[in-house]
Formats: structure tokens, C-alpha cells, sequence
């Protein structure tokens, strides 16, 4: 499958160094010394431009070179140094900005390539730079290194596709035979699947052909047909369990709120908080491109996730992302063979997601970052996304007549086998094997993009994204039952010599599917052109209801849209249910309060998360009212956060909850659990606990293990209750199975069980916001909701490691009444600030109040069972509040439970607990992180 | 003339555009988004507005240095009838990549270089107007508005002639967050008409949008800039 490039000759190459100090060297060095590397003094990074062809060399420079900034050396420089370049086939950006540059100027040149230079400074050997270049600066899933200077490939122009359509022919093959044809193709099936497709073609009387099979892989993957959320499930004691998928719907039919449009249909959920416009929401997963790839992973996770919204008709508004990371300090004999260390992966991640939302121009508001060893090899990344539109009828289309058309990016051999291989257990050889599986994103085009969609309602009757299977799930799915009859000769390619299987089955980005009527094709081309993005008709929607991929007239292709979309058999699955321990516990010691808050508060999960907020533009279109960071230094987390159009005086907040800890010991409480504080965090923030709507993202082990599937039951359990008890649907959801690795220990062990929970809510009135940092000395604060002894995966024992701490934190019946009256509190004014506890208990939270408001506090009362218990426990559903000192009484009244005043906010800079000395704010301010 | 037209350019990859146009909205100005592939077909039509902006965002995705790109587009096929625009005295402003364009097609003086950081930052700051001939910071002392930018660090061969010539028009007074010389966020053209400046003033348009409005304190807005430039171009 490798492409068809050459290497050109007469090839001239510019280095460009940065006059002052380059900051990429500072980072670099450091990230060398932490692999243990540390005989390198010195990294200096210059860029590369290669150009063949004869063109006016100063003219160049001066395109190239900027006086004030950079210099120009056209010699081969003889330094020890590591170089890189891009592999063939993946889209040089650079490179094209280079030939349009010299383009414009009137000096064109013939082939362009760029690629990168570290100078490395020290007595390095060859065993040591290799060591460099492989696990730093070189990611060999998309780029070539070489010890010296590297040798540029380019693109050949004439390379010319095989469009010969191989037939696979399955009749007559038995059990193995199949499975060796599904190993050989990466089908990722299973038999009775396989099965089903070789009866399907015995009675069509042909073979399949090669683009037929891998359409059906594609459109039956775990990660398109949600196989396990659709299967029959039952427990060991024989009891019969309904579809997961199922049990989430019923639970948002139950609930049936007035404010749902659309729930677990097409791309988003789709919500109506207020009259005339409607909110779309979605959160996808990325994890094993991330694995592999971190920038490129995450960067086309949220791209994938942006294309979702507009998939639903939407304009996206804003971006969050939720990443589950190793150890950042784990030492490098630890790190199993063939996988990045944590620190180059967390490294990547961010920046992958930073630089799609800062380019595409959405703000990157919410989200969370866990560090734990179950992440290593396998990382997770959350990335969600949320949009607007005016409340208009739904699309009726596609309609027959109507045209097939695809907007936006070229097609190349990004990310194939995308949808399948995400469904795939990760291994040491996964790097290589799935090098073409990682997509490259470009966010310039996907603004463009909206920028169409923005201007194009009523030129187009249906919409879909090409996400995972590429073009085969996006028309596949639009044409379902209707049928579509398409040529893929006619689809702008980045480059010649792809096979039509590559085309059909291509992930590569920023592209949409529409379905537009003959007679609004000539606005939609003009709309187009005016915004420089590429529109092309692929062929028709039918009404035959079968599907018919060509290419250049010979069929590739021929399925009806009934098999593809309904022919997979359900599968059958067992599950042994968990039975945690939910009996009462002791309450641990904990012999130093003072010690244990700042260790707390130093931990990872808990500690300072500014350094990568501060990445992700959090500012851009004008609606962020309450930030991720919050405070006097601006410098304190926020729970919820809100956005609100400049025009408007009404807002959105979005709140997430996770907690795989509390996942490993109880899945179903910690469903619960999660649930509660995503709700929470947008209460706490002055959202309407009746206008919320949920989406849940899981990412798990291999469900053919029974107690794996059992737990992901059990978690679905809890979704179910709290969202029902809350009054708060699901509105659409994603599953990311197969979460596995192989483990020191030689045995596949899955990822922590983790569920991450988006709410986005109502704010009634955007200027009457809510948040944690203390306001004024004199104030009181009070705890409002029940603290017991329930230590299991808490961050207490984590600090601790003591054991038999099983019992994780059980739901509170009360807490959905009392949400609806914290509203109204909250909406009164007369609440200062506002804060849930979670990670830490009511110690850390405090500790976070404190900090953010840079305000003291003298507490007198710790309410609960035991002081340990009342300081550390993370009881579920509870809230500290700063009010006046005269209006206890209020609040109790309108709450309508005890609420228990905890002590007063004092100017004086400690944090004063009952029974420890006083503990100094800058104690607290540096444990955390937040900057002096 | 009421509503001045204000023109904001766009290319590929620029994403501040509706940001700036609600901001120049609000300053009484007609704003009119305008791709730079319209403008590079019909040249003329930067006759038709009495202010341009340069919006922030990533034209061209940064290839080649941030701006670079568009500022080769405008100098090679827009050149003189920007030249001719400005020479009217008519007031353009470049925000963040607008600023890098002004810089690259030589409108403005001096670059933007990576930031001493080495990654890109989303931060407040609190900008203060120098003593300078710029007509957008005329009656203003200081502005209140996030920057979000990779490549923000201004450097000048002599800052101290850029001083003596006026054309200091802003800097950073609490903290400076790139490590640009001298501290200078924003500079103007020798006749005062040209501004180019790396922090947002767009998105501090409307009291709710300064951080310190959920503990009860307000900034100064960065509409008085927008203001300035209206009243000007109406002026003209």
C-alpha cells in the first residue's frame, strides 16, 4: 500500500535558524534529559526548505527569510545534527504554502519539500542521537530521521491508480478460512458476522468484491454499529438484559423532556433551551490514533467532533476536551517496549488540541485532565463540541433526483481502516501496523467550511460528515434505504494513484457529504467558490434503495442499503455483574490534617491545570462569561463554565464528571456518581437543573470478557437511575471499547472503566453567574448536603495507600430537590460564591475557595460522622456556599434541609481547621500550582 | 456621513472576522466582511469603505511565519490600492495576524517573533497608550483585553527611534506576557493612521466579557479603540 513517490535530483535546500534563542530548544533539552539522554548539552532547531527547479534564489530567500527574525544558508551544513521529514503521502502543508508563495511572487518553483533540524550539541554517540531521533524528535508513524542531512521525497505527479476490483470469494471457505481472510484484511469481525456476509453473496450468486467487504467492516465496527450497546446480554444467573443502547433511550423516553429535539439519532443530540434556537451536542473519543500519534490524534479528534455538530445542521460555538494521561514522571526503564512515554504523549495531546480549536476559531472552554498508570499505553481523549442553530424544521432529504455532493478537503490515503482499526487491541506493533491509520487534520479549511454551512440553509436537503469509514459511512448511511449511484473517478484527490477501495474508505478530513437538489447545485458551487472550497457531485440518490459505487464506470460496488445497514446479526454476549462492597467502614486515621490537604492539593488530579488552560484560546468570539479559570489571580478552577452570546443576556454552562477510581471498586456508583457531579457543576455555576441534557463517553476493556461487560452493564445501570431520578436525558453518546494493553505482567489488562459525563444546561441569566473564589471577609460558609464515611477511591487513600477503603460514595436521594432550590438561591444574589465538593472532600474544596479568592478562612465546624470522614470523605451531591452571615436562615428555610455553618472568611492569609494549626494561603497557593 | 463602512479583511484561516465586526457594530460603524479572494478579483472595492480592518486568526494555517502568506497575497495583488488608501488618510487597524500582515508588507515596522514562552497563550492584560501620533488611541489611557497568540513577541532593530518618532502607541503595563521589547504591544506608521497591535480589544467589547465582572469589578473596555477609529473615519 505504500504510495508511488520519487526521490528528485538537483534538489537545492535553504536552512532557515531563528536569530534569537529558539524556545523549542529550551523544551527539548529538558525532554531529552527526562528519557535519561543526558550527555546532549544542547538542541537548536533550525527549519528546512528543499526546492528543486531553477528558480531565482534571492527572490526566494527573501519569500522565506524574514531580515528582523531569521537567517538564510543555502550551504549543507557539516554540525552533528538529527534531520526529519514528512513520510510520502502525508500532506506537507508548508510545502504548499511554499509553492503558492513563489507562485504569487512570479518565480514558481518545480517540487517543494520542508523538513526540520536539530543541532546537537555534546559528546554524542550514534547509539544516543538514534535514541534522540526515536523517541523525541521523530514520530516514525509520519515522519523519515536521518543522522546528517536527510534526503527530501516528492510527490509524483503521473503515478497512475490500479482500478482492477478484486474478488474475494468466500463460498466454501470454512471457520478458519474466514478468520484467516478477516486477520489478512484487518476486518476486525467475528464469525457469525462473517458468516452472514458469505450467505448474503452465495445467494447473490457472485463473490464480493474487495471494496464491498471492507464497506461492510467499516459500517459493522464496534465503532460505527456500537455492536456490544446493541447486543443480547445475559448475566451468569441466566437473567435476560436489555440492549444498553436501549436502556439509555428508554431512560430519556421516560423522562421526556419538553426542551428534546433529537436524542441517539444522527450525529448530535439536539435541545431547544430557549424559543427560536437550538443547541447541538456531541462528544466522541480518539484514544488509539492518540496512542500512536498524539498531535495528530487528538488534532483530528476534534476535528472529527466539530464535524459531528455541523453534521446535525449546527454552527459550532465551542470545544472541550477531557484527556486521561500516565504518570508524566514515570521512570523510563517502567515504560513497556513500542510505547511513548506519558510525558511526549500528554506533550502531544495538548498540543494537538490546541492547535485545532485555536485555528479553527472555536473556544476550548471546558474539560479535565487524570493522570493514572492504567493510561500509559492506552491514553484517552475526550473531545466534545457544541452548537447553535435557529429552530427550524428538520431536513427532509435526501430525496431521489437529489445529487450526492462532497465539500471541503481533498481525498489521500489519511486514516484508512480508521473505523476498524479503533476497534483493535493496541500491541507493541500496532506503531508500524497502523501507520496510514492516523488522519491529518487542517482546520483552516473545516473554518471555511462553516463559514459555507453558515451561508447555505435551504441549499441543501440532507447533511452528514465523513468521520470514521470516510466517504463508504457517509453516503452508506445517507443512502440508506433510498439508494445512491455514485463514481468515485470524480473525487479531487491530493494526490494520483489511489485504488478505489482507498478513495471509498479514505478518513481524510474536513470533508461533508450533502444531498442537494438539481436546482440549488449552481448557488451551492458559487457559495463555494466564493469561500475557495471545493464542491464535486459524485453521482445521484436513486430511490431503488441500493447502493452503487463506481469508478470510471466499473462497479466497485453493489449492496443493498437493507444488508449494509440491517444484515449484521446481533450479537450474543455473557456478563458476570460486579458485587462491590457497600457495607459501613471504619474511619481511617489520618495523623497530620496540615500534611495530608497539601499533598491533596499537589497530586495531579487535583493540583493546578492553568499551564495547559492557558494553551487553548478560551477567549475567541466574545462568550465566555465564566472561564476554566477563575478568581483574583484568575488562577483557580472553575466547576461549571458558561458561555453566552455578547447579545444576549441568557447563557449555556457545560459541566463534566469523571471518576475511574471509584469505577474500579463500583461501577454503577460510579455512574451514579459522575452523573451527579456533572449536574452539579452546572448548578454550582447558576444553571436550571430542569433545562439539562446529558451525553455520556465510554471508554472500557474488551467486552467479550464477562466481568468487563459486566461492569460497563453495571455503569449503565447508574446512568439510567441518575438520570431519571435528575430529570436530565441523554441526548447522545459514544462507545470506546477494547481499551486494552499488554501489561508488564505478559497479561492484557483494560484501561480504568471510564466515563465521562458533559452536561450543558440553561443559564437563565448570564449576568447572575456564580463562582467558587471566596468574595469578602465576614462572610460565612456553610455545607449544604450529608457527609458519611465512604473512602473507596478516594483521593485520600490514593495519598495514603491505605487499604480497605472499598466503600465508594453511594447516591443521595435528596440531592435532585435539592438542586431545584440551590437555583433559586443562587438566582436570589444573595449567594457569594459557590463551589461542589469532589476529589479531596469538603478539605480540598475550601483549600480551592481560599486560593482562588486569595481570602482566609477560620473554620470551627466539620459536619459529618467523624472529623476525617468530615474533612476527606467524598460523599456525593454536596456544596460549600459563602453568604452573608445574616442570612443562614434564609437559605436553610428556602433549601428546606440543615445546613451547617463551617466558620467565616477572614482577610488574615490561613487556612485555620479545627484541631491542626493554621495552615498559610501561600502554603496552599504553591501546593497547588497557582502562581504566587 | 452616519455609519461609516468599515471593511474587514479575511483570508483563508483568519477567525476573529464576527468578532470584530459585532466590536466595530457597536462603535457605529456598517462593518462588511471581505474575502481576501473577492478583494484580490476586484481590487476597487477597498474604495468602498472609510476604515479596514486586518482580523486576527491563522491566514494560511501560519505556513511560513505567521502573516507571511497574506501579506504576500495583499502586497502582490492589492498593493497599490492599499497604498493609495492609506495615503487618503483613511485609518486601518491590523489585530494580532492583521498585525503580523502590516509588519510583512512594510506598513508598520519592526516583527512578531515566537513568544519567549515558546507555545502560544491566552491571558489578559492591561494595555497603557504612549504619548504617539496614532489617531486609535487618541483620549485613551489604558485598555483591558485578553491576547491569544503564538507568535506575539514585537522586536524592533531601535525601539528608542520608534519612541522619538511617536510611533509607540501601546504597550504592556502589568506584565509583560511575550517578552516583546521595551514591552510594546501596538506601534502605528509614520502618519499615525496605520495601527497594528497584538492583543484582542474586540473581545472586550461588553462589560459581562471582563473576568473580573463575576466578583463585581469592570475593566476598561477595548471599544474605545474601536470608537477612536470610527470617529475618525468619519472625520475624514
Amino acid at each position: 500500500m505504500t504510495p508511488n513517490f520519487v526521490v528528485v535530483r538537483g534538489v537545492e535546500r535553504l536552512t532557515i535558524r531563528s536569530t534569537a534563542a529558539d524556545p523549542r530548544s529550551a523544551t527539548l533539552l529538558a525532554d531529552a534529559h527526562a528519557l535519561g539522554l543526558t550527555d546532549i548539552t544542547s538542541i537548536d532547531v533550525a527549519d528546512l526548505v528543499f526546492l528543486a527547479g531553477d528558480s531565482d534564489r534571492s527572490q526566494l530567500e527573501s519569500l522565506l527569510v524574514d531580515r528582523l527574525l531569521q537567517t538564510g544558508d543555502w550551504a549543507v551544513p557539516q554540525s552533528a545534527a538529527i534531520e526529519t521529514a514528512l513520510l510520502p503521502g502525508v500532506t506537507d502543508a508548508a510545502a504548499q504554502a511554499v509553492a503558492l508563495a513563489a507562485e504569487t511572487i512570479g518565480t514558481p518553483v518545480a517540487a517543494v519539500a520542508t523538513g526540520t533540524r536539530y543541532e546537537i550539541g555534546g559528546e554524542v554517540d550514534e547509539v544516543t542521537m538514534s535514541a534522540l531521533a526515536k523517541r523525541l524528535l521523530a514520530n516514525e508513524v509520519i515522519e523519515r530521521w536521518s543522522i546528517g542531512p536527510i534526503e527530501p521525497t516528492f510527490v509524483d505527479a503521473e503515478a497512475v491508480a490500479d482500478v482492477g476490483v478484486e474478488l474475494v470469494d468466500l463460498d466454501g471457505l470454512d471457520d478458519d478460512a474466514l478468520l484467516v481472510v478477516n486477520r489478512e484484511r484487518g476486518l476486525s469481525l467475528d464469525l457469525a458476522e462473517l458468516h452472514a456476509i458469505a450467505a448474503h453473496f452465495r445467494a447473490a450468486g457472485r463473490a464480493p468484491t474487495d471494496v464491498e467487504l471492507e464497506t461492510l467492516a467499516q459500517t459493522w465496527s464496534e465503532h460505527c454499529a456500537h455492536k456490544t450497546f446493541r447486543a443480547r446480554i445475559t448475566s451468569a444467573d441466566g437473567q435476560q438484559i436489555s440492549p444498553l443502547l436501549q436502556q439509555l433511550r428508554d431512560a430519556t423516553n421516560e423522562i421526556d423532556a419538553p426542551f428534546l429535539r433529537s436524542a441517539f439519532v444522527g450525529n448530535a443530540g439536539i435541545v431547544s433551551f430557549t424559543a427560536g434556537t437550538t443547541i447541538a451536542v456531541k462528544a466522541e473519543t480518539h484514544n488509539h490514533p492518540s496512542a500512536i500519534e498524539p498531535f495528530g490524534g487528538s488534532n483530528t479528534g476534534v476535528g472529527g467532533v466539530i464535524r459531528d455538530v455541523m453534521g446535525a445542521a449546527h454552527r459550532p460555538i465551542a470545544v472541550t476536551d477531557i484527556l486521561c494521561f500516565g504518570p508524566t514522571d514515570l521512570a523510563a526503564d517502567h515504560l513497556p517496549d513500542g510505547v511513548l512515554h506519558p510525558r511526549l504523549i500528554e506533550a502531544g495531546v495538548i498540543a494537538g488540541v490546541a492547535d485545532y480549536g485555536n485555528k479553527i476559531g472555536l473556544p476550548t472552554v471546558a474539560g479535565a485532565v487524570l493522570y493514572d498508570p492504567g493510561y500509559i499505553a492506552n491514553p484517552l481523549v475526550y473531545c466534545g463540541c457544541i452548537g447553535v442553530a435557529d429552530d427550524t424544521p428538520p431536513l427532509t432529504g435526501p430525496h431521489a433526483g437529489d445529487l450526492v455532493v462532497v465539500l471541503g478537503g481533498r481525498t489521500g490515503r489519511d486514516g484508512l481502516r480508521g473505523a476498524t482499526f479503533s476497534s483493535a487491541t493496541m500491541d507493541a506493533t500496532t506503531g508500524d501496523v497502523a501507520g496510514a491509520s492516523v488522519q491529518i487534520g487542517d482546520p483552516i479549511v473545516e473554518k471555511m467550511l462553516i463559514d459555507v454551512l453558515r451561508e447555505a440553509t435551504g441549499l441543501f436537503t440532507a447533511i452528514t460528515d465523513c468521520g470514521a469509514g470516510g466517504l463508504s459511512s457517509a453516503i452508506g448511511e445517507m443512502a440508506e434505504r433510498i439508494g445512491a449511484d455514485v463514481d468515485l473517478a470524480g473525487a479531487p484527490l491530493k494526490y494520483p494513484g489511489l485504488r478505489p477501495w482507498e478513495v471509498w474508505l479514505s478518513e481524510a478530513q474536513e470533508r461533508m457529504v450533502v444531498a442537494v437538489a438539481q436546482t440549488a447545485w449552481l448557488q451551492l458551487q458559487q457559495l463555494c467558490d466564493r469561500h475557495c472550497i471545493e464542491a464535486t457531485a459524485l453521482g445521484t440518490f436513486t430511490g431503488d434503495g441500493v447502493l452503487h459505487v463506481r469508478h470510471d464506470g466499473t462497479t466497485v460496488l453493489r449492496l443493498d442499503t437493507r444488508f449494509l445497514h440491517d444484515g449484521r446479526p446481533q450479537r450474543s454476549m455473557q456478563a458476570v455483574l460486579p458485587t462491590p462492597d457497600r457495607g459501613s467502614a471504619e474511619p481511617p486515621q489520618c495523623p497530620d490534617v496540615a500534611a495530608t490537604l497539601l499533598s491533596l492539593l499537589r497530586h495531579p488530579n487535583i493540583a493546578s491545570k492553568e499551564a495547559v488552560i492557558r494553551r487553548y484560546d478560551h477567549e475567541i468570539l466574545g462568550s465566555t462569561v465564566v472561564r476554566p479559570l477563575i478568581g483574583r489571580n484568575h488562577d483557580g478552577h472553575a466547576d461549571g463554565v458558561v458561555i453566552a452570546d455578547p447579545a444576549d443576556t441568557h447563557g449555556l454552562a457545560i459541566g463534566i464528571g469523571v471518576n475511574p477510581w471509584f469505577g474500579e471498586i463500583d461501577p454503577q456508583r460510579m455512574a451514579l456518581a459522575v452523573v451527579d457531579e456533572a449536574i452539579r457543576n452546572v448548578v454550582a455555576v447558576g444553571a436550571d437543573p430542569d433545562r439539562v441534557a446529558l451525553l455520556d463517553n465510554f471508554s472500557w476493556g474488551d467486552p467479550r470478557r464477562p466481568s468487563t461487560l459486566g461492569e460497563l452493564v453495571a455503569a449503565v445501570d447508574g446512568c439510567c437511575a441518575a438520570s431519571i431520578a435528575h430529570g436530565a436525558p441523554f441526548v447522545s453518546g459514544k462507545d470506546s471499547l477494547n481499551n486494552e494493553y499488554l501489561g508488564a505482567d505478559g497479561a492484557r489488562h483494560s484501561v480504568p472503566p471510564t466515563l465521562v459525563i458533559t452536561a450543558v444546561a440553561h443559564v437563565p441569566d448570564a449576568n447572575a453567574v456564580v463562582t467558587p473564589d471566596l468574595k469578602r471577609a465576614g462572610n460565612v460558609v456553610v455545607q449544604i448536603g450529608a457527609t458519611a464515611c465512604e473512602f473507596g477511591g478516594s483521593h485520600f487513600a490514593k495519598v495514603h495507600d491505605a487499604p480497605g477503603m472499598a466503600v465508594v460514595p453511594g447516591p443521595d436521594a435528596a440531592a435532585p430537590v435539592r438542586y431545584r432550590r440551590m437555583h433559586q438561591a443562587l438566582r436570589s444574589g444573595r449567594v457569594a460564591a459557590c463551589h461542589d465538593l469532589s476529589e479531596g472532600g469538603l478539605a480540598v474544596a475550601l483549600a480551592e475557595m481560599s486560593i482562588a479568592g486569595r481570602l482566609g478562612l477560620s473554620i470551627d465546624t466539620l459536619p459529618g460522622p467523624d472529623d476525617v470522614s468530615a474533612l476527606f470523605s467524598e460523599s456525593s451531591s454536596r456544596f460549600v456556599c459563602e453568604i452573608a452571615a445574616t442570612d443562614v436562615e434564609w437559605l436553610a428555610e428556602l433549601l428546606g434541609e440543615p445546613v451547617a455553618v463551617l466558620g467565616t472568611v477572614v482577610d488574615s492569609p490561613e487556612l485555620s481547621l479545627p484541631g491542626c494549626a493554621s495552615i498559610p494561603l501561600d502554603a496552599l497557593v504553591t501546593a497547588f500550582g497557582a502562581r504566587p | 456621513m452616519s455609519r461609516p463602512t468599515a471593511l474587514v479583511l479575511a483570508a483563508a484561516g483568519t477567525n476573529r472576522d464576527h468578532d470584530v465586526a459585532f466590536a466595530l457594530d457597536l462603535a457605529g460603524a456598517e462593518a462588511r466582511i471581505t474575502l481576501l479572494s473577492e478583494l484580490i478579483e476586484r481590487p476597487a472595492l477597498l474604495g468602498d469603505g472609510q476604515l479596514v480592518v486586518i482580523a486576527g486568526g491563522f491566514s494560511y494555517a501560519d505556513a511560513l511565519g505567521a502573516g507571511r502568506m497574506f501579506a504576500l497575497q495583499l502586497e502582490h495583488r492589492v498593493g497599490d490600492v492599499l497604498r493609495t488608501f492609506v495615503a487618503a488618510g483613511k485609518p486601518v487597524i491590523g489585530i494580532c495576524n492583521g498585525f503580523q500582515v502590516l509588519t510583512r508588507t512594510g506598513l508598520l515596522p519592526g516583527a512578531l517573533g515566537h513568544n519567549a514562552s515558546g507555545h502560544f497563550q491566552c491571558e489578559w492584560v492591561t494595555l497603557q497608550a504612549a504619548a504617539s501620533r496614532c489617531i486609535w488611541t487618541r483620549e485613551i489611557t489604558t485598555i483591558d483585553c485578553p491576547i491569544a497568540h503564538g507568535e506575539g513577541r514585537y522586536t524592533h532593530p531601535d525601539p528608542a527611534a520608534l519612541v522619538a518618532a511617536g510611533q509607540v502607541a501601546l504597550r504592556y503595563c502589568a506584565g509583560n506576557p511575550n517578552g516583546s521589547i521595551d514591552d510594546i504591544a501596538g506601534v502605528c506608521d509614520a502618519s499615525g493612521v496605520v495601527l497594528g497591535l497584538m492583543p484582542h480589544p474586540e473581545n472586550h467589547v461588553v462589560a459581562r466579557q471582563f473576568p473580573g465582572f463575576t466578583h463585581g469589578t469592570h475593566g476598561a473596555l477595548g471599544l474605545a479603540l474601536f470608537d477612536q477609529g470610527v470617529r475618525y473615519a468619519k472625520e475624514q
